[in-house]
């Protein structure tokens, strides 16, 4: 079966006032239709920077690209023109955030921003552009879509009248209009309360099921990520350390760095297991650590660790881990 | 029985509406006759979505901002009429810290300059011996003297907590109020700030106000929670009771909510939104929302009972 996307030794940097910041480190990854996948590290690892890539939204310059490639489908989404671009934004590959209060305009009624963006899709896929009517019954199909009750008085009301959870489920819903192959969601339950997140954790993987996206979730949450994602990727300053079937990353981490994310959550259950912290902090990235970069704060680090960087081998079926030490 | 170090009797306050530039906001009674004490050297939990009031509750036990009514007992002093001369010397003795530590801080002092003033302006110490007392200020935080000289900027989200605690002992309170204090930062570095809490406790005997919407946090820090909805407490007991073997309706689906790491799931979700403030629903305002609601719990606001075991609860079908 043939990969969705797919990202090959993909480096970014951002040119910044204080020097090169080498902030992807030669990401790779693959989805296939269908697969969900989970990313999560720490704040500043670059999961978002690494979403954005999917849909060219990193500003350049300070971004830039130092190497790779990112196959969506046959194309190379990094040498593809703006023009193209926007053909796949949206419609292929679809993108929540974590606020969705910034992704509305707060004068508009939510209707006519779902008309807006459904016709502007149309132009964008080279159609005819639908009569608004047409586009605000779409946009009410899509409502229901995501169970959102009364459909009809929704559209009509404006974004400060919605919940935060509302307001994620209209955006999930715009994401839907385009009919996408990969939804990309960026801590899509991060601003929201537990019980609101559980519901829209809920529709996220009603609506994977039905339609058959594949899913790349972004997390600092593993609890999360292990409930919606059947794999998941480790990063580490720019680099995915581990990934490996969500279970059995969670049951047995193979990479000192996941070891050590999974050791300091909270337990609620087993309130006994105390939480350990990973002494240390997040290295710069504009002069990161020589050889593995979690090398400072690793206590199996060996004198090869902080001269040779370490390659993501498959160490178990399935199960990848870029560290020198690591056993299965 | 000794006297509780600080004690909560009917407190209220209600926001007033006003006009904003797209929408109004409507009158909300953001805390509603609240009771609760808090004894020495012991931490108290307090839970629920957000909007239920558990700002507003951290800045009224604080007197940071007025009351509606109640009263507010501090070590055995009625506290809710004295005026802010006379609070000030209790002001040492409460104090508060925030979920950003970034904003919390004055981008323009270092570590050092930031644990001093509070020293400074109150005349504790000068010279060497305040520079004495804020360097082991610092280490007790898990700050060595490398960090002294810098300032925010320079310093990481977990290392300005610690600097915001160690700002909040210097003059040697009884009483950390914590809203929130590790939400803004990474699980590693929120296990650590979590160590620095408990060591606190147990060398100072503080006394913790422990906000968080992280019920597995909770769960670590306090020996007793509060589980709040819309300004009122719905349950309240030993953490182990409320968080492990929870009776009310709510509790109940805010702790099934919770994503475990286990699940191959997406967690159980309770049908509803938390309820608007400034429209609470009739009743047990969680009516909307519970499984269990009959007639009667839309007709009246049950009462919060106290039960054999200091257990409080406030709902008639599960007690
Ligand atoms: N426009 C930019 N200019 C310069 N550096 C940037 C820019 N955007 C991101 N970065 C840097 O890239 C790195 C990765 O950032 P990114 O936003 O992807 O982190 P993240 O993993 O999503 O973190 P969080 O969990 O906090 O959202 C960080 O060091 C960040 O400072
Ligand atoms: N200064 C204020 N003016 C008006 N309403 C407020 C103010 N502060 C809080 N509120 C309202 O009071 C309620 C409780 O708020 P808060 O205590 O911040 O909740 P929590 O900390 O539990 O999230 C909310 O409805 C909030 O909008
Ligand atoms: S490569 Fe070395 S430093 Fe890096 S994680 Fe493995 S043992 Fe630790
Ligand atoms: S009083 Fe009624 S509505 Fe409220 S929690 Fe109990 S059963 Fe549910
Ligand atoms: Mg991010
Ligand atoms: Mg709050």
């Amino acid at each position: 079966m043939s990969a969705l996307l797919e990202i090959r030794d993909y480096r970014l940097a951002f040119d910044t006032f204080d020097g090169t910041a080498q902030v992807l480190d030669g990401i790779d990854l693959t989805l296939s239709a269908g697969e969900t996948l989970g990313i999560v590290g720490e704040t500043g690892c670059g999961k978002s920077v690494l979403a954005r890539s999917l849909l060219q939204l990193n500003p350049m310059p300070p971004a830039r690209v130092v190497s790779g490639q990112i196959h969506f489908r046959d194309e190379d989404i990094l040498r593809l023109p703006e023009r193209a671009m926007r053909r796949l934004r949206g419609r292929a590959i679809a993108m929540i955030f974590q606020d969705p209060a910034s992704y509305l305009n707060p004068l508009l009624a939510i209707g006519t921003q779902m008309e807006d963006a459904i016709r502007g899709q149309d132009i964008a896929a080279s159609l005819r552009k639908r009569p608004r009517a047409a586009a605000r019954a779409r946009a009410a199909e899509l409502l229901a879509a995501v169970g959102l009750p009364e459909p009809a008085r929704l559209l009509d009301s404006h974004p400060h009248m919605l919940s935060g959870g509302m307001r994620q489920r209209v955006l999930i819903a715009m994401a839907l209009a385009g009919d996408p192959a990969l939804l990309v969601a960026d801590e899509p339950t991060t601003a929201l309360d537990v019980t609101v997140q559980a519901q829209v954790l809920a529709l996220i993987a009603r609506l994977v099921a039905e339609r058959g996206l594949a899913l790349m979730l972004i997390s600092h949450d593993l609890g999360v990520v292990a409930a919606s994602c059947a794999r998941v990727a480790v990063m580490y300053a720019g680099t995915v350390v581990e990934e490996a079937p969500t279970g059995e990353l969670l049951a047995r981490p193979l990479h000192p760095y996941a070891r050590g994310l999974i050791a300091a959550v909270p337990d609620l259950d087993h309130p006994e297991r105390r939480p350990q912290g990973i002494a240390g902090s997040i290295p710069g990235l504009i002069a990161p650590p020589s050889g593995c970069r979690f090398h400072p704060r690793c206590s199996a680090a060996t004198d090869r660790c902080r001269r040779e960087k370490p390659l993501r081998r498959e160490l178990l079926p399935g199960r990848s881990v870029a560290c020198h030490h690591a056993t299965p | 029985m000794t006297e509780p170090l600080l004690r909560a009797e009917g407190l209220s306050r209600s926001f007033e509406g006003r006009r904003r530039l797209f929408h109004e906001t409507p009158r909300v009674r953001a805390v509603a006759e609240l009771n609760l004490t808090l004894d020495r050297g012991t931490a108290l939990g307090i839970v629920g979505e957000s909007g239920c009031g558990k700002s507003t509750l951290a800045r009224l036990l604080l007197r940071l901002i007025p009351l509606s009514d109640g009263r507010i007992i501090f070590d055995g002093r009625d506290i809710t009429a004295l005026d802010e001369s006379a609070m000030r010397p209790l002001r040492r003795r409460m104090q508060l810290i925030h979920q950003n530590p970034s904003a919390a801080l004055d981008p323009r002092l270092s570590a050092e300059d930031a644990v001093a003033e509070p020293l400074r302006i109150h005349g504790v110490a000068s010279g060497q011996a305040l520079r004495d007392r804020v360097a082991a200020l610092l280490a007790e935080v898990g700050l060595p003297s490398a960090f002294l000289h810098r300032f925010p900027h320079e310093l990481s989200g977990g290392q300005k907590q610690r600097v915001c605690i160690a700002r909040a002992l210097a003059l040697e309170p009884d009483l950390l109020v914590l809203d929130e204090p590790t939400s803004a930062l990474d699980v590693s570095v929120q296990a650590q700030i979590l160590d620095v809490l408990d060591a606190l406790r147990a060398r100072r005997g503080l006394a913790y106000l422990f906000i968080s919407h992280n019920l597995a946090v909770v769960r670590q820090v306090c020996e007793r929670v509060a589980v709040m909805y819309l300004g009122r407490i719905v349950e309240e007991g030993s953490a182990a009771e409320v968080l492990g073997t929870p009776r009310h309706p709510y509790t109940r689906a805010l702790l099934e909510s919770v994503p475990r790491l286990g699940a191959n799931q997406a967690p159980p979700a309770a049908p509803g939104e938390p309820p608007n403030p400034a429209s609470p629903p009739s009743g047990c305002a969680f009516h909307p929302r519970c499984a269990l609601a009959v007639a009667a719990c839309r007709a009246a606001m049950p009462p919060l009972v106290t039960l054999g075991d200091g257990h409080r609860l406030r709902c008639p079908r599960v007690g």
